[in-house]
């Protein structure tokens, strides 16, 4: 009898919180975005998200039998890759956009750099800023909201069905061309998850109860572009407006799914903090002063990459340390 | 009237399973027909046997003993004939050598075993010099010999004396019931201790899981200023004693250092209850409270188990163990060791004696790490799991010194909140070892 004890060394047991169970959550808390999303663009919004996942399945499992690797796709980590991908695309891009940015995504930013957990960028806004120096004109064209849009076609007079959104609005005029409160609900053009501010609210929320991200990041990136919202203003310094910077565009999206986002984000509190500071000043300068209305995606790409730096020098406060000690 | 709470940064929060044996007060187990005491129970020098294979043994006489100053003596604790001195099964997995004591059931205790005296008519030295006769070490599972404890360097003053009744591993719940059944003794072994370093203030710290625990010491310290009854709130590694002290003093033991550096002894509950009986009867450390736990066990119970008792007895008297137990473990189930064979003996470290189904322990597969930092979060040492175990694979020795982890103590904290159920502690271990390899060739 006794040969059958499994000896192992401690601790023996271990909490029920999974990887995968992590990542289900996050594609729970992902649906009241897709839900306004199609409310304001219509069904082709769902459909660009389901070719969008479907592809970064697709390439993941193809990486793992070509590589004849272990199959992965079981961690969901695909599918949120999937759907934030398609979020942060213009609704009115052809089918094939999504197709191609889930492969940069999947192949090139995530498993070229050893797969799950190993990539040093966002693999969406690593896509995401591929399709957009790539294709700069599809990715660029906004439809104004509720639109009738063809659910699979491509749209072939894109002009009549387009406008500019609240940002680029912002930056060409000044002038704000959508109430608070249409910037609150998701009346306003934009990326298909972006528009909803309160969708994403309940997003957060749930996850913050779920306890899978931490507050951390997430309000010192929207607290962080208020007050450079405010202090580098379109009209000049100290005349913006702290509530609209934070409202329109994707700083909500940015601030709760992707800046959180577990392998790209440091690990402690503090460098968390200053991640988010770091993508709010950055978001802000791009916005303003640099040649995009919209500044979120490489605000949070460079925090990415300095993310291994957080690390090294922002260390938690260790159980009798010394004062000033070396690292 | 609010009562201060007590706790730590960092830790977590596991199910604590001591519902099983909780309210099933200690019994005594009889003492088995054959005893293995091994020579080695605690940290420290090995000891030499002294008596021989043949020699008739009373209970109490002292059976093996050393003169290093970190030791302690081994006492028969039955009387009888000296079978054998072999290696011997030990909890720690490799055989150390033990002495083997037919019992004759007689139980004829030692001319040596005499009341020293109430610790108040006794010096420091006196106290100390029973501690160490009776055999005493740390009963919290480390088993660190107690008299070196209570012998700090001269340069350190000693500030305060905590008892450590937190018990924060899951299951066990020995400690709980000394508590509420062997309560004066308790705090006759903490007097014993104060009365040691002259100081007249003494805590104890015990988990608010224990609400009756506090209540039966609370009232046993009624009237009596010098002793405070510390609530602890319920997080795991709160009987950590680094954790205690920060929790209860605000000091922090210095990185390598010990407890006295910053003023503090800590001591656990059965070895105060150990102390007492030594003072007052005489009585070496013969015998200890083991929760026998577990959802592989028939009849979940505490027992005073005499020392030398083979594991397979005292799962006997715990109605037995079913087919389908997967693991043994002696101590809990964050840092406990596991077992391979139930004749290994019981000893002053075993605290408890878990039996665990499948459904109880985690044997899942690793994921990829995926830097989430709950490890970080949860390091009650406020370190950096994740990176440790990074480069303690690459054998990064700068990485490892830098992210220090010579401060870990490896309670498992990280392992436990991990979602993708990485072996951190297991690389951390390995790290550990080559790194101190590595410095010791070094100088």
């Amino acid at each position: 009898m006794s040969e059958k004890f499994v000896v192992s060394s401690s601790p023996h047991i271990s909490s029920d919180n999974y990887i995968c169970n992590i990542m289900k959550n996050v594609l729970v808390a992902l649906i009241p975005a897709l839900l306004m999303g199609a409310y304001v663009f219509g069904i082709r919004a769902v459909v660009l998200t389901a070719v969008s996942i479907i592809s970064c399945v697709v390439f993941e499992s193809l990486w793992n039998t070509v590589n004849k690797k272990e199959e992965t796709i079981g961690d969901c980590s695909a599918c949120i890759t999937g759907a934030l991908l398609a979020f942060i695309l213009p609704v009115s891009v052809p089918l094939w956009i999504p197709v191609v940015g889930a492969f940069f995504a999947i192949i090139i930013v995530k498993q070229l750099f050893g797969g799950l957990g190993q990539n040093f960028l966002n693999p969406a806004l690593g896509a995401r800023a591929f399709l957009l120096a790539s294709w700069p004109v599809a990715m660029t064209v906004y439809t104004k909201p509720f639109e009738k849009l063809p659910w699979i076609k491509s749209i072939q007079d894109i002009d009549a069905l387009s406008g500019a959104t609240p940002l680029a609005v912002m930056k060409q005029s000044g002038e704000m061309s959508a109430t608070y409160f249409d910037l609150f609900i998701g009346n306003v053009g934009g990326c298909i998850g972006e528009v909803s501010t309160v969708a994403v609210l309940i997003g957060f929320i749930y996850l913050l109860f779920k306890k899978i991200i931490k507050p951390h990041a997430p309000l010192a990136y929207i607290l962080s572009t208020a007050l450079f919202g405010w202090i580098i203003g379109y009209n000049g310094a100290f005349t913006g407006d702290p509530l609209f910077s934070v409202l329109s565009g994707g700083v909500l999206l940015g601030a709760v799914f992707m800046i959180t986002d577990y392998t790209t984000s440091p690990t402690t509190a503090l460098g968390n903090i200053i991640g988010g500071i770091v993508a709010g000043f950055l978001t802000v300068l791009i916005r303003v002063k640099g040649g995009y209305p919209e500044g979120v995606t490489y605000a949070i790409m460079v925090v990415n990459v300095i993310t291994p730096l957080l690390d090294k020098y922002i260390q938690p406060k260790r159980y009798g340390g010394r004062k000033n000690e070396k690292r | 009237m609010t009562v201060k709470k007590y706790t730590f940064k960092g830790g977590i929060h596991p199910d604590d399973s001591k519902g099983l044996t909780k309210d099933i007060p200690v019994k005594v187990l009889p003492a088995p027909e054959t005893v293995y005491i091994p020579l080695r129970q605690h940290i420290g020098a090995l000891l030499e046997p002294c008596v021989k294979v043949g020699d008739y043994v009373k209970k109490g006489q002292i059976i093996g003993n050393s003169e290093a100053f970190v030791s302690v003596p081994v006492h028969a604790t039955v009387s009888g004939t000296v079978k054998a001195i072999e290696p011997y099964y030990h909890p720690s997995g490799v055989k150390v050598p033990a002495v083997v004591i037919e019992n004759d059931g007689q139980d004829t205790l030692s001319e040596d075993i005499k009341p020293v005296g109430e610790y108040y008519n006794l010096t420091p030295l006196q106290i100390i010099d029973a501690i160490r006769n009776a055999g005493i070490v740390g009963m919290g599972g480390a088993a660190f010999p107690t008299h070196v404890k209570l012998s700090p360097p001269k340069d350190k003053k000693i500030e305060y004396v905590i008892i450590n009744g937190a018990e924060c591993e899951p299951y066990l719940t020995s400690d709980h019931r000394v508590m509420l059944e062997n309560t004066e003794e308790v705090i006759y072994g903490l007097k014993s201790i104060m009365h040691v370093f002259s100081l007249d203030k003494g805590y104890i710290a015990v988990e608010n899981n224990k609400p009756d625990a506090i209540k039966a010491l609370r009232e046993a310290v009624k009237g009596d200023n010098s002793i405070e009854i510390c609530e602890m709130i319920t997080k795991y590694p709160q009987g950590s004693e680094k954790q205690l002290i920060n929790a209860i003093t605000g000091r922090q033991v210095p990185s390598g250092g010990l407890p006295a550096d910053v003023g503090v002894v800590v001591n656990n509950i059965d070895t105060c209850v150990a102390i007492s009986r030594a003072l007052r009867t005489g009585m070496p450390l013969m015998s200890r409270v083991v929760t026998v736990s577990g959802k592989g066990i028939n009849n979940p119970a505490n027992f005073e188990v005499t020392i030398g008792t083979p594991f397979e007895e005292v799962a006997k008297a715990a109605g037995g163990i079913k087919e389908n137990v997967r693991k043994v473990i002696m101590g809990g189930p964050m840092m406990g060791m596991t077992q391979y064979n139930l004749d290994t003996p019981v000893i002053k470290g075993t605290s408890g004696l878990l039996f665990l189904l499948d459904s109880e322990i985690f044997d899942e597969k690793e994921m990829p790490c995926t830097k989430c930092g709950k490890c970080v979060d949860a390091c009650p040492m406020g370190l950096m799991p994740l990176y440790l175990m990074a480069y303690s694979r690459n054998e990064n020795y700068d990485g490892l010194k830098n992210y220090h982890i010579l401060d870990c103590m490896e309670c498992g904290s990280c392992c436990y909140v991990c979602p993708s159920k990485k072996k951190i502690i297991q690389h951390i271990r390995v790290g550990k070892a080559k790194l101190q390899i590595k410095m010791r060739k070094e100088n």
